[in-house]
């Protein structure tokens, strides 16, 4: 049966191939299809799979209807960590991408100041984006020595105040900025690429035009640059998110898989989660979570349908 | 000015490891007991080792075998991945940038919805479907899906896009086939962003922590990124020089192709 289908799919496809145009048909699916399978295979089935064992029970008998999400909901773990996801987001995204730009806009004056766009400048940009490849683990025990009791931070501060400072930066109330200086110190750089192609994107005859008109450093800034730079700015702030449950690997690296509860992510909920096989409390959460991710991504993407409808 | 003070926040901290890899165990110990985990005693802070040695370097690379399996352990995960995403994510990316075809709209939100999941979502099922094929803990449960990630075909094909159409068309008028033109204009002028796709997928995975600690359930199977950890417990003498050959092979790829980073990265936020 099996054998006899495979037969007919492919002499469809081999008489589609030689009629008329056919080939037009068939060809960008000749380019596709090696990905597509794969695709399918290991993320599109997967991805239906968990919607399906979302409503069932723990060994994907029995319709649940609800009931996982409910206890999801009820889960105080599953609180603290989205509660503590979004604080993250609501912070650090912002920050980044502040500091990315602000950045940006160093390299790139500075690079027209020293009329040195390609050559010179390229050792602060090279520095800047540096530290996106360098592993986490790396790094972890550098900002060992500078947040331990008896590390620099404290001596730093014990200096300029004169009392004693035992503080542990990595597991006490200051976990959460700390973790967010580190996430910023290692992504920056990416941000900083895409806001440098956008800004360089923006014609330079915009710039010598408003000059003439006698328009300040400010004015040329506010009404060029940055209204210039609205394309990018969703680009950058998509990728930053999409990116952002990376922050598990400084957390987890840091802290450990029990860190300080300020900074319990939904990454480290999971790898509990999956460590008791808690099937059910997964697939639910994973369903809401790509709800959380696809909800404003459509929303974004009606406003950007009726504005250029406009 | 500025821009200096600015770099000097990275500078700073790589010199800090930098200089403890090329510290001798005697100063190591002096200076980073309670870092290393070994005892409480004040962080003497240095930028450069006072007794500057290759002792620990030595000592890792040449006495270290565990250290050589995690490293070959990493370029064994990593490399195969890297291959397959070129040769599957390639012409997926060409089929999406250059021809038109129904259901390609749909099919590319498709694509980019699975960019935007973070590996939790998928994290139970991926589990159960590497189990059933018998993958769980080895090499390949890292490898094969990682090959049909779709960050890569979404950078290339936004690259492959800005090819001007009317190249393609002069190369159909001298004869040359659909698979020619693809090896031959496509890849030559998209490949800036084949080798940010392949650099960023390389970064990703020599530092990935999430796959290996839910697929590898042997130690002797984990990447350098999950066993840098643990290399402080053992052995705290060569902690710092093995953070320092950790990350530099990244490191090394991306001073040797900034200049196809900036370009991919570029054409990749460009809007349709």
């Amino acid at each position: 049966m099996w054998k006899l289908q495979r037969i007919k799919f492919f002499g469809s496809c081999l008489f589609i191939w030689r009629s008329k145009g056919g080939k037009k048909k068939l060809l960008p699916w000749l380019f596709l299809t090696p990905s597509l399978v794969g695709v399918i295979v290991f993320t599109g089935i997967p991805f239906l799979d968990v919607i399906k064992r979302s409503f069932q029970d723990a060994m994907g008998t029995r319709f649940m209807g609800l009931r996982n999400y409910q206890a999801v909901l009820e889960n105080s773990a599953f609180r603290l960590a989205t509660g503590n996801t979004v604080r993250f987001l609501a912070v650090c995204m912002p920050l980044l991408l502040l500091l990315s730009l602000g950045m940006a806009l160093l390299i790139s004056s500075s690079a027209e100041q020293n009329r040195l766009r390609d050559q010179g400048m390229g050792i602060f940009r090279t520095t800047l984006v540096l530290p996106m490849t360098i592993p986490a683990a790396s790094m972890v025990l550098v900002w060992k020595i500078i947040l331990c009791p008896e590390g620099t931070l404290n001596q730093l501060l014990a200096g300029v105040t004169g009392t004693v400072w035992e503080t542990d930066w990595a597991f006490s109330q200051w976990a959460f900025p700390v973790l967010i200086i580190t996430y910023l110190w290692k992504h920056a750089g990416y941000d900083m690429i895409l806001w440098l192609a956008g800004l360089w994107g923006i014609s330079g005859e915009l710039y010598e035009a408003a000059k003439i008109d006698g328009a300040g450093a400010w004015a040329r800034m506010w009404y060029i640059t940055l209204p210039g730079l609205t394309g990018t700015f969703g680009l950058v702030g998509v990728l930053s998110i999409v990116n952002s449950f990376r922050v598990y690997r400084e957390a987890y690296l840091l802290a450990g898989s029990y860190p300080e509860p300020s900074i319990y992510l939904i990454p480290h909920l999971f790898a509990h989660w999956f460590l008791s096989l808690d099937v059910q409390k997964m697939t639910a959460a994973a369903v809401m979570m790509v709800g959380a991710a696809v909800l404003p991504m459509a929303v974004a993407l009606v406003i950007r349908r009726r504005s250029d409808g406009q | 000015m500025a821009l200096f003070f600015v770099c000097l926040f990275v500078w700073l901290p790589l010199l800090v490891m930098i200089s403890g890899a090329l510290m001798p165990a005697d100063e190591l110990y002096w200076r980073y007991l309670s870092p290393l985990g070994l005892g409480k005693d004040k962080v003497r802070l240095a930028f450069l080792p006072t007794y500057p040695s290759l002792e620990a370097l030595w000592e890792l690379l040449f006495c270290s075998p565990g250290f050589f399996v995690m490293f070959w352990n990493s370029c064994i995960q990593v490399l195969p991945m890297l291959a397959g995403q070129c040769l599957v994510g390639a012409p997926a990316a060409w089929a999406f940038a250059k021809f038109s075809f129904p259901g390609k709209r749909t099919l590319f939100g498709a694509y980019v919805l699975l960019m935007v999941l973070p590996f939790q979502v998928t994290q139970v099922s991926n589990y159960l479907v590497l189990d059933r094929i018998g993958l769980m803990n080895t090499h390949l449960a890292l490898i094969i899906p990682g090959i049909w990630s779709t960050l890569p075909v979404f950078i290339m094909t936004k690259s492959f896009e800005t090819i001007p159409r009317q190249l393609l068309e002069a190369a159909y008028l001298d004869g040359a086939g659909d698979v020619y033109t693809f090896l031959h204009i496509g890849m030559p002028l998209g490949y800036p962003a084949v080798v940010t796709a392949l650099m960023l997928s390389f970064v990703e995975g020599w530092n990935s922590l999430e796959q290996p600690i839910t697929y590898l359930k042997d130690k002797t199977l984990w990447p350098l990124s999950l066993y840098l950890p643990d290399i402080a417990k053992d052995k705290a003498s060569v902690a710092f020089a093995a953070a320092l050959v950790t990350c530099l092979l990244p490191a090394l790829v991306y001073l040797n192709c900034q200049e196809e980073l900036e370009q991919g990265v570029a054409t990749s936020g460009l809007k349709q």
